[in-house]
């Protein structure tokens, strides 16, 4: 699983392919419409993350991406959006009246995000180390029987609350949907 | 490949998400702006973990997308109550907290 940095060039490539995959699916989920487009373009930026991960050395986080998250979490939402069957138009219509959209807050807003923008840019410039290979300090721990021996045992507990946390939503979540007798 | 590329990228995902919901007028939509902002910081997780050749990372990634789950199932309980009630997923519908 090692990738060699000698190989740097096609690491580069692959990298701009996943990203760009990960960043047009992103956009895509904010610029649709439809929320069934919105949720498909989730998945396909998932993918483009997943891609990403191999990169990373995660191999096993790349399957979970894949298989929990676009094959699981969004299937959950497809599920949703199908079942409330919301119309095209009234979906996810651009609400014009919105005070967001009056000119002062408008100003306002723009230019508090432009000077986030410049002050993350700013940092950004000026953190050491992060030209710093990702691959070039250290040997890549990724295997799963690495990761499952640190998961129960470091995480133990972590793990442990996880599953106390998934009963709370399982539950919550059946109470939630249920209909309600008179 | 250098750490501060994968960190941009991850940056730039988290303000798309968060563009996501300040800009959306839709509950579902708002919802899978969220996991947008999470998959971001999961790959800020995942690279670092790369950096400093541990597991921990990329473990800090099962457990966000453990809470992942638990919201979106939660969540979308709510937006089905919800749109049982006033037929719509704009959020402006929902105003009977306001004062």
């Amino acid at each position: 699983m090692r990738r060699g940095c000698s190989i740097l060039g096609s690491d580069l490539i692959l990298f701009g392919l996943f990203a760009a995959v990960a960043v047009m699916g992103s956009l895509a989920v904010i610029g649709q419409k439809n929320p069934i487009y919105s949720v498909l373009a989730l998945i396909l930026s998932f993918f483009g993350l997943s891609g990403l991960y191999v990169l990373l050395e995660a191999p096993f986080v790349a399957v979970v991406q894949i298989i929990i998250y676009a094959g699981a979490i969004m299937v959950l939402f497809l599920f949703v959006v199908m079942l409330l069957n919301v119309p095209r138009e009234d979906a996810a219509e651009w609400d014009r009246t919105h005070p967001y959209y009056r000119p002062a807050p408008a100003v306002l807003g723009s230019a508090l995000a432009a000077a986030t923008l410049g002050l993350l840019a700013w940092a950004f410039s000026r953190t050491p180390g992060l030209g710093a290979g990702v691959a070039d300090a250290r040997p890549a721990a990724s295997s799963v029987g690495q990761l499952g021996r640190v998961l129960f045992t470091d995480y133990m507990f972590a793990f442990e609350v996880t599953s106390i946390l998934i009963l709370i939503a399982m539950v919550g979540a059946v109470a939630l949907a249920r209909k309600r007798e008179q | 490949m250098p750490i501060g590329y994968y960190l941009a990228l991850s940056g730039v995902l988290f303000a798309i998400g968060a563009a996501g919901v300040f800009l959306r007028r839709n509950l579902i939509t708002l919802l899978l702006s969220v996991e947008i902002m999470l998959n971001a910081v999961n790959l800020s997780f995942v690279a670092f973990g790369r950096q400093q050749g541990s597991v921990d990372g990329q473990i800090i990634t099962f457990f966000v997308m453990t809470v992942a789950a638990a919201e979106a199932a939660v969540g979308l309980a709510l937006v089905i109550a919800l749109f049982r009630h006033r037929e719509s997923l704009n959020p402006e519908a929902f105003t009977s907290l306001k004062w």
